[in-house]
């Protein structure tokens, strides 16, 4: 009998704090993957953000470093001049990327940096208690926007991505889902080719995950992967955009 | 006979692993785990086809596939 799934060797065998069902911990597994398949452990650097994947590097068993909120595409454009032989990526929360740390993020991207991006959009702050994210649907409620997110006062989900991809120095830029089993493959594929695009020297490439976080949606893992598909994926359409 | 091992400490019990399960070759596992919550549990009476849907999907990478 031979073992078809193992866990990566990129992947600590401990117990995250994520809560059940966050897509977090998925979104660990496949890149820890994909680090895996592309023999690249001993050449990654990642960087971690503040949000609910701070202690991200507790959980990879490659090297890896912390920014300060917002950021880390700074802090790994640093690493990667000072060390171009690395593969270095940041690892962003929609609170960490497209808010605090917005201008970072552009002008990251203008700057055209050979780097990779994955941004784990939930649609919440989580570790703070479920704020209103940039990403934050119209009408879905929060505990900052308790009646909903109203467009007059709150303005409009922010999407990030495609207005990243105006910029001349990016180059790859994807809106994947977590939030079925067959869009966990496609989400795989788009982490790897992020990797390699900066391996091959291509430039700035991001990979946008819409990623459940239950515990601020009020819903069960299982209907935060239905929200997912049936809503959110609606707001952000899925694909290239780039 | 394909076959999944799980491990019981690390599972957080979200049940994604059942919604995706084919077979219905996963069940809750009645006695609590470390964590203090009722895990999941391998339950296939060869039912079980290694497609891995569950360990695809598990978020907390509990799930080992044999085929
Ligand atoms: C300079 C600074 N401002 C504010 C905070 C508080 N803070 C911590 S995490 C966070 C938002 C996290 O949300 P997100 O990036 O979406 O990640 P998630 O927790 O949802 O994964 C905020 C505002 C901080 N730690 N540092
Ligand atoms: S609060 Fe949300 S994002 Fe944070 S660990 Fe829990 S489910 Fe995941
Ligand atoms: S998907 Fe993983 S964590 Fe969730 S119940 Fe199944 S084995 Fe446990």
């Amino acid at each position: 009998m031979d073992k078809i799934y193992s866990h990566p060797q990129s992947l600590r065998d401990v117990s995250t704090h994520y809560c059940p069902g966050c897509g977090h911990g998925l979104a660990h597994r496949l890149i820890a993957e994909v680090v895996d398949e592309l023999k690249i452990r001993e050449r990654v650097i990642a960087v971690a953000p503040v949000g609910c994947a701070v202690i991200a590097y507790d959980y990879w068993d490659f090297d890896c470093s912390e920014a300060a909120h917002g950021r880390a595409l700074a802090v790994a454009t640093a690493i990667k001049r000072v060390r171009p032989q690395n593969i270095v990526f940041t690892y962003q929360g929609d609170g960490d990327l497209a808010a605090i740390g917005t201008n970072e993020t552009i002008h990251a991207a203008n700057r055209g940096e050979n780097l990779t991006v994955f941004f784990i959009n939930n649609a919440v702050y989580g570790m703070t208690g479920g704020q209103m994210a940039p990403t934050t649907l119209l009408n879905q409620k929060t505990s900052t926007t308790p009646s909903g997110r109203c467009a007059q006062s709150q303005g409009y989900p922010l999407k990030i991505s495609e207005m990243l991809a105006l910029l001349p120095g990016v180059k790859y830029i994807e809106r994947v889902s977590l939030g079925s089993a067959p869009d966990i493959i496609k989400a795989k594929k788009a982490i790897k080719k992020a990797l390699v695009n900066q391996m091959e020297g291509v430039g700035f490439s991001l990979v946008e995950m819409l990623s459940p976080c239950p515990t601020y949606w009020g819903l069960s893992p299982k209907e935060s992967l239905d929200w997912i598909q049936n809503t959110m994926a609606k707001e952000f359409p899925l694909g290239v955009i780039k | 006979m394909p076959k999944i091992t799980i491990d019981k400490d690390k599972c957080k019990g979200c049940l994604l692993c059942v919604s995706v399960c084919p077979q219905g070759a996963i069940v809750i596992n009645e006695e609590l785990n470390l964590r203090g919550i009722k895990p999941v549990k391998f339950k296939s009476e060869g039912k079980c086809v290694g497609c891995a849907l569950c360990a695809l999907i598990c978020p907390d990478c509990c799930i080992e596939v044999y085929k």
